[in-house]
């Protein structure tokens, strides 16, 4: 524990600081699959974010799963201010990481621990790529 | 990352502004994941439906196009996976003006940039297999899969932007699965039972997905006995990617890295079984209500040898709900030759072509024409379609038939 908070140390980092409300859920994340990206919420019914929002939110999910469409959809999302505010994952795969870099999505992955269940839903945190770390305020 | 010479001219923009914005592009995703340099491809594949795209993304495409100074075109054979619509059945579909509109300006752009416009996510089916240890650099999740784990090709899983990228510079950040070491099994599967139809291949593929879980994870599947076919295998491999997000698997005894489990897992492997109760189960998971509204073959589209069975079981019948079939430009004219289209048709089902279902609109598709219900005999398309608004139902062909002539799947 810092002063200012919680830190978790990331292995893979891209993008800028942010700070604003995480949205935890141990699942998965697929543009296509699972978003209704119009409205900007989680629609597949069984996804465990089922019906939230996820537009500026900093999203900590398990890993990336499905399709490729992800990389463009991203960068489409955040042309319309419906992106997510930055993404936080155990693990990252090409998809994602290539969608965050064009959509400007700041993006941290790889931590020792298990990051969904570190970090609360709700709680406010910082997302530092270039320190490659996540902050957990009380 | 370690640049070469050229990597530097191409950065420091002496070869203009596009090839430098792709380049920079592909540093930031290297940096990423660790990539020590750049590998050179032979092939790029890009998936750029305009649902995905949207208006933004093809006002980067324009942007790409639209530059005249230095390098504009892909340096390597660059092709498409499914597009948007099948313009010739746009009517049918109820894509609307403005769909077409950013269609046709898709195309227009990637036309300048030296695309060939294939519009298949069947192409190592119909353009050009990938030979082992072929470094390529491909979209769309079922070509990767099957390109690393049938031919032995490799690639990663590269979205859109990243594959025009590796289109216009001829090269990709080596790591993933460029790497031997990315290549070995995390995981061993014993399978217990002989898995027959498309569906039962694409349930297991489900299955053995969801065990693997993420994109990192390799399957080493043992208990296949008799070598599968080109389309089993596209079903199995692309429910594995779809459920599991999955690049590469290898069947012991006939994937070409994989002649022993030993080739390419070490012995204290963790090891699942998968029997045929836990593919009907997934399958019966999907079974909420009988009525079906429509029916679609589609993801991944449709070999001639499967429109040859499709066309067989369509003969003589007469549907009392739409049935969707769709298949590559490649594929279309000859299933037209041997009178598989026409025999679909006539028994009231639509032959499409160079699309895909789930990337042309498929919400838009089905607010437009009330489905709901949809069958079908891609583990894929059920796993994509819940998102969008579906209740979609895994069956046979044959099934997935029967329920287009009575409504209903049994």
């Amino acid at each position: 524990m810092s002063a200012r908070g919680r830190i978790f140390r990331a292995r893979q980092a891209m993008g800028r600081s942010v700070r604003g409300i995480a949205l935890v859920a141990q699942d998965g994340f697929s543009a296509r699959y699972d978003l209704d990206r119009i409205a900007g919420i989680f629609s597949r019914p069984a996804h465990k974010l089922a019906g939230q929002s996820y537009v500026g939110r900093i999203l900590v999910l398990d890993t990336a799963k499905g399709g490729v469409a992800s990389a463009w959809m991203l960068y489409e999302m955040q042309s319309r201010r419906m992106a997510p505010l930055a993404f936080v994952f155990n693990s990252a795969n090409p998809i994602l990481a290539q969608g965050a870099a064009l959509g400007d999505v700041p993006m941290l992955a790889g931590f020792d621990e298990d990051i969904t269940l570190a970090i609360p839903d709700g709680a406010e945190v910082e997302v530092n790529p270039e320190l490659g770390v996540v902050t957990l305020f009380d | 990352m370690k640049l070469d010479d050229e990597e530097q001219d191409i950065l420091a923009g002496k070869l203009g502004p596009v090839p430098q914005q792709a380049l920079r592009h592909q540093i930031t995703v290297g940096d990423f994941f660790g990539a020590p340099d750049f590998v050179p491809v032979t092939q790029a594949h890009i998936m750029a439906d305009t649902e995905s795209l949207g208006a933004a993304g093809v006002r980067w495409l324009e942007g790409l196009a639209a530059a005249t100074d230095g390098q504009r075109r892909v340096r390597i054979p660059t092709i498409t996976d499914p597009r948007g619509t099948d313009f010739s059945k746009a009517a049918f579909l109820q894509h609307t003006p403005s769909m077409l509109d950013l269609e046709r300006r898709a195309i227009a752009a990637f036309v300048k940039l030296g695309v060939l416009m294939t519009d298949t996510c069947i192409n190592y089916q119909t353009i050009q297999a990938p030979t082992r240890n072929e470094h390529v650099a491909f979209g769309d999740t079922g070509v990767v899969i099957y390109s690393n784990s049938i031919c032995g090709a490799r690639s990663n899983f590269e979205g859109g932007p990243s594959a025009v990228s590796a289109g216009l510079t001829g090269r990709t950040p080596r790591y993933g699965f460029h790497l031997d070491a990315q290549r070995r099994a995390t995981v061993h599967i014993r399978v217990g039972f002989a898995p027959a139809s498309l569906n039962d291949w694409g349930a297991l593929g489900a299955v053995i997905g969801r065990i693997a879980g993420n994109y990192w994870a390799v399957p080493a599947i043992e208990g296949i006995e008799t070598a599968p076919g080109s389309d089993q295998l596209k079903h199995f491999g692309a429910a594995m990617a779809s459920f599991g997000s999955v690049a590469l698997f290898h069947l012991v005894g006939f994937t070409p890295e994989a002649g022993r489990l030993a080739d390419v897992a070490p012995a204290d492997l963790p090891s699942r079984r998968v029997d045929r109760a836990d593919i009907d189960a997934l399958q019966m998971s999907y079974r909420k209500d009988g009525k079906v509204d429509v029916v679609v073959f589609s993801a991944p589209q449709l070999s001639l040898f499967e429109l040859r069975e499709l066309a067989g079981l369509c003969t003589g019948r007469r549907f009392a709900v739409p049935l969707l079939a769709v298949t590559s430009p490649q594929v279309k004219p000859d299933a037209d030759r041997m009178g598989y289209t026409a025999r679909i048709e006539e028994a009231g089902g639509t032959v499409l072509s160079g699309m895909c279902f789930y990337q042309s609109y498929a919400r838009e598709i089905a607010e437009a024409k009330g489905w709901k219900r949809l069958a079908t005999n891609s583990a894929k398309l059920v796993n994509i379609l819940g998102g969008y608004g579906y209740q979609p139902m895994l069956g046979s062909m044959q099934a997935c038939v029967d329920a287009a002539a009575t409504g209903r799947l049994e």
